[in-house]
C-alpha cells in the first residue's frame, strides 16, 4: 500500500523536475510521475462514461419531458424543459406511496429476517463439527449460486397454486391449527400471486433465502478471527451463552456487522428482477416497489415517460446515498486503518 | 441429565438443526432440478412425489430442440456466455491496470478515486438504466450484444478494481523491486513478475464479474428486442410468460442457467466472503 517503490525510482527526479526522469523510466518514456495515471485513465473513462454522465445525465432527464420523439435513432425532437413538473407527479401519485410503503416494508423485513437468520446460522456453523459445518456450507452455497431468475421462477413453482410444495405441505396441517392460524385449512389451489401482500410474502421468503448464506458465512469468518482465549476467560469467570454473546462476540463483530446491514439494505431497498418475474412483468401496479414504478413509466407501456421515470430513480438514488453514506464513512476509515 | 448426556442431547440438537438450514437451502435448488427430470404426470399433481420416477429426459432434450421461443437453448446459452465472456475479458484489462495504480503507486486522486469507486456502487444500476438506454440507442448499439457488453464492464468495473487491488498490494514489492534492480522495464517488471503473481487474484475477480454479467437481467430486458439476441435470464422470462404451464421445460432452462454459477461459486467460495466483506456491492 505505501509507495517506497515509486519514491525509490522516482524520488531523484521529483528533485529535478526538469528532466521529466526519462533516462530514469527504462523501457517506457513515461516520467515516472505520470505512470498511475496513465494506468487508471482507461478504467476511469469506461466509469465516466458509463456510470458517471449516465448519473448526470438520469438527473438531468428528470427535469425534462422525455418520450418516444425524444429518443428517435434519426434526428429526435429535443425534450421541453419542464423543471420539477416530473417530481410533482411523482409526489402526488398514489402510486408513490404505495411503491414507497412496499420498498421500505419489504427491506426492512427481508433485512431484519437475513441477519437474524444468517447470524444463527453462522453461530451454528461454528459450533458445528468439521465435517458437518462443511456439509451445511456446501449447502448454503446452492441458495446463494442460484441466479435471480432461477430463484424467482423455483419458488414461482414451490408456491404454484394446483401443484405447488406450499400449498401440499399446508395441508398436511391439522385442519384446527390452520384455522386457527390462517382462518381456512383446505389449500388446495390457494392462489399466492394475486395478492400484493401474499406476493411479498412469497418474495421475502426468495431472497431471505437466497441472502442468508452471504451473512452466514461472513459471521462465520468473523467468528473464527475471535481468539478463542477470550471465551475460556468469559467460561472461568462464569458467563453465559447470551452474556458471552452480548459482551464478547457482538462488540467484536460489530464492523462486521455494519457493513453487513448496509450492504443488505442497499441490495434489498432496489430488488428488481425477483418482483418483476414474481408479479409477472408491469401490469399489476399494486405489487410496485420504487425500481419497478420507474421501470414501468419508462419502459412498460406504449407511451413512455422516461423523464417520470427518470425522478423516481433520483428518489431512490437519494433515499440509498443517504443510507449509504454510513457506509462509505466506515470503509474510508477501514482504509485509513489499514494504511 | 448427567452432564454427558446432556452434552450429548446438545450436540445432536445441533447436528439436526444443522440438517434443516442444509433441507431449507438446498430443497428449492433440488426440487427444480427433480422437476426438470419429472414426467408431466408426475409434475402436475397435488400430491407429493419427492424423486422422478423413472427420471425423464424429456424436457432436456425439449429446450435443446424444439427450444424456448422458436429458438433452441443453445442459442441464448451461446448470447450469454458470448456476452459474459467479453465484458469479462474487455473489464479485466481495465481493472487490472487501475488496481495496479491505486495498489502500488501513491499519487493525487487516489483516495478520491477509492471514494468514487465506492459511490457508483451505491448507485442502484436500475437507476442509471433509462439513460444508459437512451445513450445505447443514440449511438446505435440498442438491440445489438455490443451494446450489452459495453453496459456490463461499465457495471462491473468498480466491483473488479476494488477487489483487485487487494491482490495487487498482497504481492510483495521486494519482487518488483530486484526485477527493477536487475535492470528490467517497467513493462517487463509489470508483465513478468507482477501477472503472475496476481493471476489468481485476476480470476477471482473474473469469476465474479462473469457470474455478475451472467445473471444480469434488467439491461438485457431493456437494450435486446430480437429474440434471437436474447440472454438466459431474458429467454427463462420469455419462457415463463409464453409457456407457463410447461414447468418441466422452464425448470430444464433455470437449471441449465444455474450450472455454469453454481461451479464457479464452489471453485472461489472460499475468497467470495473476504471479496465481499472488504467493500462492495454485488450487481
Amino acid at each position: 500500500m505505501t509507495d517506497t517503490s515509486t519514491l525509490a525510482r522516482g524520488g531523484a527526479d521529483t528533485s529535478a523536475p526538469s528532466r521529466r526522469g526519462r533516462k530514469r523510466a527504462r523501457g517506457s518514456g513515461l516520467p515516472p510521475k505520470a505512470v498511475p495515471y496513465v494506468l487508471l485513465l482507461p478504467g476511469f473513462l469506461v466509469i465516466a462514461v458509463l456510470l458517471l454522465y449516465p448519473m448526470y445525465q438520469m438527473v438531468e432527464m428528470s427535469f425534462h419531458k422525455v418520450g418516444l420523439r425524444q429518443i428517435k435513432a434519426v434526428n429526435p425532437a429535443p425534450a421541453d424543459f419542464i423543471g420539477v413538473d416530473n417530481y410533482e407527479s411523482v409526489l402526488s401519485s398514489p402510486l408513490f406511496w404505495s411503491s414507497l410503503r412496499n420498498t421500505v416494508v419489504f427491506a426492512l423485513v427481508t433485512v431484519a429476517l437475513t441477519l437474524l437468520l444468517g447470524t444463527l446460522v453462522g453461530l451454528l456453523l461454528n459450533k458445528l463439527g468439521p465435517k458437518m459445518s462443511t456439509f451445511v456450507v456446501v449447502g448454503i452455497m446452492a441458495a446463494w449460486a442460484t441466479p435471480p431468475t432461477a430463484q424467482a421462477i423455483v419458488w414461482k413453482w414451490l408456491f404454484d397454486s394446483d401443484a405447488g410444495v406450499a400449498n401440499w405441505m399446508l395441508n398436511l396441517l391439522p385442519d384446527g391449527l390452520s384455522r386457527l392460524l390462517f382462518g381456512h385449512s383446505d389449500w388446495s389451489g390457494q392462489p399466492w400471486f394475486n395478492d400484493t401482500s401474499t406476493l411479498y410474502f412469497v418474495l421475502i421468503v426468495a431472497v431471505v433465502w437466497a441472502s442468508f448464506p452471504f451473512i452466514a458465512v461472513s459471521v462465520l469468518a468473523g467468528l473464527k478471527s475471535i481468539p478463542s482465549e477470550l471465551y475460556e476467560a468469559a467460561k472461568m469467570d462464569g458467563s453465559g451463552a447470551v452474556t458471552t454473546f452480548r459482551r464478547i462476540t457482538f462488540p467484536l463483530l460489530k464492523p462486521v456487522f455494519s457493513v453487513l446491514v448496509v450492504l443488505s439494505i442497499i441490495w434489498d431497498f432496489k430488488v428488481f428482477t425477483q418482483l418483476y418475474l414474481l408479479a409477472g412483468g408491469t401490469t399489476n401496479r399494486d405489487a410496485f416497489n420504487l425500481s419497478l414504478w420507474s421501470y414501468a413509466e419508462a419502459f412498460g407501456g406504449s407511451s413512455p415517460k422516461l423523464g417520470l421515470g427518470a425522478a423516481i430513480a433520483v428518489v431512490l438514488t437519494v433515499i440509498l446515498l443517504l443510507i449509504t453514506l454510513v457506509y462509505v464513512r466506515q470503509i474510508v476509515k477501514t482504509e485509513d486503518d489499514i494504511r | 441429565m448427567n452432564p454427558l448426556a446432556r452434552r450429548r442431547l446438545g450436540r445432536i440438537a445441533l447436528n439436526a438443526a444443522g440438517v434443516a438450514v442444509f433441507l431449507f437451502a438446498v430443497f428449492p435448488v433440488y426440487w427444480m432440478v427433480a422437476t426438470a427430470f419429472k414426467p408431466n404426470d408426475q409434475i402436475f399433481t397435488t400430491s407429493f412425489i419427492p424423486f422422478p420416477s423413472p427420471p425423464s429426459l424429456d424436457h432436456v432434450q425439449r429446450v435443446f430442440t424444439k427450444g424456448v421461443g422458436e429458438l433452441p437453448i443453445w442459442q441464448y446459452l451461446l448470447n450469454s456466455t458470448l456476452v459474459a465472456l467479453s465484458a469479462v475479458v474487455l473489464g479485466a484489462v481495465f481493472a487490472l491496470l487501475a488496481a495496479t495504480a491505486v495498489a502500488r503507486f501513491r499519487f493525487r486522486f487516489r483516495t478520491s478515486f477509492l471514494i468514487l469507486l465506492l459511490i457508483v456502487q451505491m448507485v442502484p444500476a436500475e437507476a442509471l438504466l433509462i439513460p444508459l438506454f437512451t445513450m445505447v440507442k443514440r449511438i446505435g448499439l440498442y438491440d445489438q450484444l455490443l451494446g450489452l457488453i459495453v453496459v456490463n464492464v461499465g457495471l462491473t468495473l468498480p466491483f473488479s478494481v476494488w477487489m483487485l487491488r487487494t491482490f495487487v498490494a498482497a504481492v510483495p514489492k521486494e519482487l518488483e523491486e530486484a526485477a527493477w534492480i536487475d535492470g528490467a522495464g517497467r513493462f517487463t517488471t509489470f508483465w513478468r513478475v507482477l501477472f503472475p503473481l496476481v493471476a489468481p487474484g485476476l480470476v477471482t475477480t473474473s469469476i465474479f464479474a462473469f457470474i455478475t454479467t451472467w445473471n444480469e437481467f434488467v439491461f438485457a430486458l431493456t437494450l435486446i428486442n430480437d429474440q434471437g439476441k436474447y440472454t438466459m435470464p431474458v429467454a427463462l422470462k420469455f419462457f415463463v410468460g409464453q409457456r407457463s404451464t410447461d414447468w418441466g421445460g422452464i425448470m430444464a432452462a433455470s437449471t441449465l442457467m444455474t450450472i455454469p454459477v453454481l461451479v464457479f461459486f464452489l471453485l472461489v467460495q472460499r475468497r467470495m466472503v473476504s471479496g465481499l466483506v472488504a467493500g462492495a456491492v454485488k450487481g
